[in-house]
C-alpha cells in the first residue's frame, strides 16, 4: 500500500467520522402537543426513532395541549442553545414573539403536522404537513377508479364540525365527486372522529336509506368512524366492504385488520412520519446550507387488501395508536 | 286563552310523543321493525339503545340532584369504567370484568361522596376535580391508544339481544325497576328528598343526611359505570379519550327536562329516563332528517328551549297575564 493511498483512506476515514461526529452532535428540540389521539403517539414513537436512526439528540416536550407550554418549552430549547426546533403547533396563532426569539437565536424551526398563520412565515424555516384536501381527493379517486362509471350512492361521515381537517378532506372528496357524474354523496353527518358517532350515525343512514340496500359506498374522514360505521353494517346484516365499500383515512392499524377480513377496502394515510423528513431537511440545511422549500408535502399513500394488510398492521400496532 | 298549567309527567309524555312524531314526518320508516339475527332492528330501536347510557347515567344523576347536589364526573368515571371493563375482557371472566367495572365506579362515587358529604365540599366542585382527573387515569389505564377486545361475552353487553330487546335497553330497563324499588319501594325517597328540600330541618328531625348524600353519590358512580361497560361493549373497545365525553350534561338535561329542580328535593325517576329518550329521539331524528351537520345544536337549542318552557309554571301565568291585559285594554 503506497503512503498516497493511505493517507487518502486515513482522510476518508478521518472525514466519516467527523460528519458522524456532527450529526451525533446535532441536538434538536421537538415540542410536541400532546398524547390526545393515536395518531399523536405514534408521530411522537417515530420521531424518537428517526432520530435515532440519524444519531440526532432529540429532546422531546410535551405540551400537554397548551399554547403557554409550548412557548416556554421553546424558550428553554432556545437557552440550551438546540441547533433546531421542531414544533407541532397546537392553535395557528400567537408565535411571532417566540420565533422572533428562536430566528434572533440563529435557531431554525420546522413546523410539524400543522401550519401557523400567514403572518409569521419568515420565521421558519419549513413546515412538514400533509395535505388533507390531498387525502379527500385520493379516498374519492380510488372510489371512483373502483366504481368505474357505475352510479354509486356515498354516504359520507363527517369529522367534527368545524375542524379543519373535516373541512378539507370533504372539500377533495367533493371535488371528485363534482367530476364524476356517476358518484353522489347523498347523505353526510357528523360523526365527531369517533368510533361510537360513527357507528350511531351510520344506524341511522342504514334505516333512512332502505336498509343500506341504496348505500353503495361509505366515505368517513377518519379510521375510527368507519370501524363503527363497520360494525353497523355487520348488525344490519350488511357485508362491508362487499355489499357496501368503505373508503377512509389516517391508516390506523385496526383499519387493516378490518381490510385483512375483507371488511374494509380502503384507506389513505396520514403518515406519522412527520419528524423523518424535517430531519433531513435539517440535516441538509446545517451541512450544505440548503434552504428547503417552505412546504414539504408528506404522502398520502393509499392502501387496499392489495398492500399486505396483515404486515401493515404489525408494523403499526407497536407505535401507540 | 289560558294556558293551563298541564299535570305531572305530562309536559314530558307530550313532548316525547311530539318528537317521535316529528321523527316520523322526516322519516317515513322511523316506525318500522323486523328481525335482524334474533334482535329487532328499527329507528326505535335506535332510540331506546343509543339511549341507554343517558338513562343510566341520569337515574344515578336524578338521585344526587334530588339531594341538592350535582355530579359532573359521571361522563369520566364511564370512561374509567370502560378502560377497566376492555383491559380485562379477554383475558378475564364476564363476572370479574363487570364486577371489576362496578368497583371502579363504586370507589369513583365514594371519593364524590366523601368530598361532599364529609369535607362538605360544594358538589360541583367536588365533582369537577374527578371529571377533569378522571379522564387522565382512563387514559393510563389505556396508555392513550383504543383498547379493543374481541371477548364475546362482553360484546354481548353491547350488542347482544335478550328477547328481541337489545340487551343494553334491557339493563337500563331492569336499573330503572331496580331504584325504584329501592327508593320508592322504602321510605329512602322520601329521605332523599328530605334532604335535597331542607338538609338542616331533615337532620334536626333524624334524617341521616350525610349517610344519604354519600350513598346518592355511590349509586351514580355505579350507574356511570355501568353505562361505560355498556358504552365499551358497544364499540369493542375503550376510547378513552372520547367515551361518555359531555355526556355528563346530557344528563343533567335528561333530569332537568324531567322536572326535577337543580335546587333539590322533589325528583321522578321515570321522567328523567323520559327526560333521555327525547334527548335522543331528538338526536336520532336529527340524523335521520338528512340535515346539514352544522345545524344538530341548533335544532337541539330550540327543541330543549320549547320542551322547558312548555314546563315553565310562570309561563301559565304569563299568558293569564296577557289576558288580563288584553281584556282591559279599551
Amino acid at each position: 500500500m503506497t503512503l498516497k493511498a493511505l493517507f487518502a483512506a486515513s482522510a476518508t476515514a478521518a472525514l466519516l467520522l467527523a460528519t458522524s461526529a456532527s450529526a451525533a452532535e446535532l441536538t434538536v428540540g421537538f415540542s410536541q402537543i400532546g398524547s390526545e389521539s393515536g395518531w399523536r403517539a405514534a408521530e411522537t414513537s417515530v420521531s424518537k426513532s428517526e432520530a435515532a436512526k440519524r444519531k440526532i439528540n432529540l429532546k422531546i416536550a410535551d405540551a400537554q395541549q397548551k399554547q403557554e407550554n409550548q412557548i416556554k418549552a421553546i424558550r428553554s430549547f432556545i437557552a440550551q442553545n438546540v441547533d433546531a426546533i421542531f414544533l407541532a403547533p397546537v392553535v395557528a396563532s400567537g408565535w411571532d414573539a417566540v420565533l422572533k426569539e428562536a430566528k434572533e437565536a440563529k435557531i431554525p424551526v420546522v413546523l410539524l403536522d400543522r401550519d401557523i398563520d400567514p403572518s409569521g412565515k419568515d420565521l421558519y424555516l419549513t413546515a412538514v404537513t400533509s395535505d388533507s384536501v390531498h387525502e379527500g381527493a385520493v379516498a374519492g379517486e380510488w372510489l371512483a377508479k373502483t366504481v368505474a362509471g357505475k352510479d354509486c350512492n356515498v354516504v359520507e361521515l363527517q369529522g367534527t364540525v368545524g375542524a379543519s381537517v373535516a373541512t378539507n378532506r370533504k372539500k377533495g372528496f367533493d371535488s371528485v365527486v363534482a367530476k364524476n357524474a356517476n358518484l353522489k354523496v347523498v347523505r353526510s353527518q357528523t360523526g365527531d372522529f369517533t368510533r361510537a358517532k360513527g357507528k350511531e350515525v351510520m344506524e341511522s343512514f342504514i334505516k333512512a336509506e332502505n336498509g343500506g340496500k341504496s348505500i353503495c359506498a361509505v366515505y368517513a374522514h377518519n379510521d375510527d368512524m368507519m370501524v363503527g360505521a363497520i360494525q353497523a353494517m355487520k348488525e344490519a346484516g350488511l357485508k362491508p366492504g362487499k355489499d357496501i365499500l368503505t373508503v377512509s383515512i389516517d391508516a390506523v392499524p385496526d383499519i387493516f385488520k378490518a381490510i385483512a377480513a375483507g371488511e374494509a377496502n380502503a384507506t389513505v394515510e396520514l403518515t406519522p412520519n412527520m419528524a423523518g423528513p424535517a430531519f433531513d431537511a435539517i440535516v441538509a440545511f446545517k451541512e450544505k446550507g440548503t434552504v428547503p422549500p417552505k412546504w414539504i408535502q408528506t404522502e398520502s399513500k393509499l392502501y387496499t387488501s392489495a398492500d399486505e394488510p396483515m404486515k401493515v398492521y404489525d408494523s403499526k400496532k407497536g407505535l401507540g395508536y | 286563552m289560558t294556558l293551563r298549567i298541564p299535570r305531572r309527567g305530562m309536559a314530558q309524555v307530550l313532548a316525547l310523543i311530539i318528537i317521535l312524531m316529528i321523527d316520523r314526518l322526516v322519516s317515513p320508516q322511523f316506525f318500522n321493525l323486523h328481525l335482524q339475527d334474533g334482535r329487532l332492528f328499527g329507528s326505535v330501536i335506535d332510540v331506546l339503545n343509543r339511549g341507554t347510557p343517558v338513562a343510566l347515567l341520569s337515574l344515578g344523576m336524578v338521585l344526587v340532584i334530588a339531594t341538592g347536589g350535582i355530579d359532573l364526573s359521571v361522563g369520566a368515571v364511564m370512561a374509567i369504567a370502560g378502560a377497566t371493563a376492555a383491559s380485562l375482557a379477554d383475558t378475564h371472566s364476564l363476572p370479574v370484568v363487570i364486577a371489576s367495572a362496578l368497583a371502579v365506579g363504586l370507589a369513583c362515587g365514594l371519593w364524590n361522596g366523601i368530598l361532599v358529604a364529609v369535607l362538605r365540599i360544594q358538589p360541583i366542585v367536588a365533582t369537577l376535580i374527578l371529571m377533569v382527573a378522571g379522564r387522565g387515569i382512563a387514559q393510563l389505564i389505556t396508555e392513550g391508544r383504543i383498547v379493543t377486545f374481541t371477548s364475546p361475552d362482553l360484546v354481548w353487553m353491547g350488542n347482544g339481544a335478550v328477547l328481541g330487546l337489545p340487551t343494553p335497553v334491557v339493563i337500563a330497563l331492569g336499573m330503572l325497576l331496580l331504584t325504584a324499588a329501592v327508593v320508592r319501594g322504602t321510605a329512602l325517597g322520601l329521605l332523599i328528598e328530605a334532604t335535597g328540600g331542607n338538609a338542616r330541618a331533615s337532620e334536626l328531625s333524624g334524617v341521616g343526611t350525610r349517610a344519604m348524600i354519600l350513598s346518592v353519590y355511590i349509586w351514580c358512580g355505579l350507574c356511570a359505570s355501568l353505562a361505560g361497560v355498556i358504552a365499551a361493549a358497544d364499540i369493542m373497545g375503550a376510547d378513552a379519550n372520547n367515551a361518555g365525553l359531555w355526556l355528563e350534561l346530557d344528563a343533567i338535561l335528561a333530569v332537568v327536562i324531567g322536572g326535577t329542580s337543580l335546587f333539590g328535593g322533589r325528583f321522578s325517576l321515570v321522567l328523567a329516563v323520559a327526560g333521555a329518550l327525547i334527548i335522543q329521539a331528538m338526536n336520532t331524528g336529527i340524523l335521520l332528517s338528512g340535515y346539514p351537520p352544522e345545524l344538530n345544536l341548533l335544532v337541539k337549542a330550540v327543541v330543549v328551549l320549547a320542551v322547558l318552557l312548555a314546563q315553565s309554571p310562570r309561563l301559565g301565568d304569563l299568558s293569564r297575564f296577557t289576558a288580563r291585559w288584553r281584556r282591559t285594554k279599551p
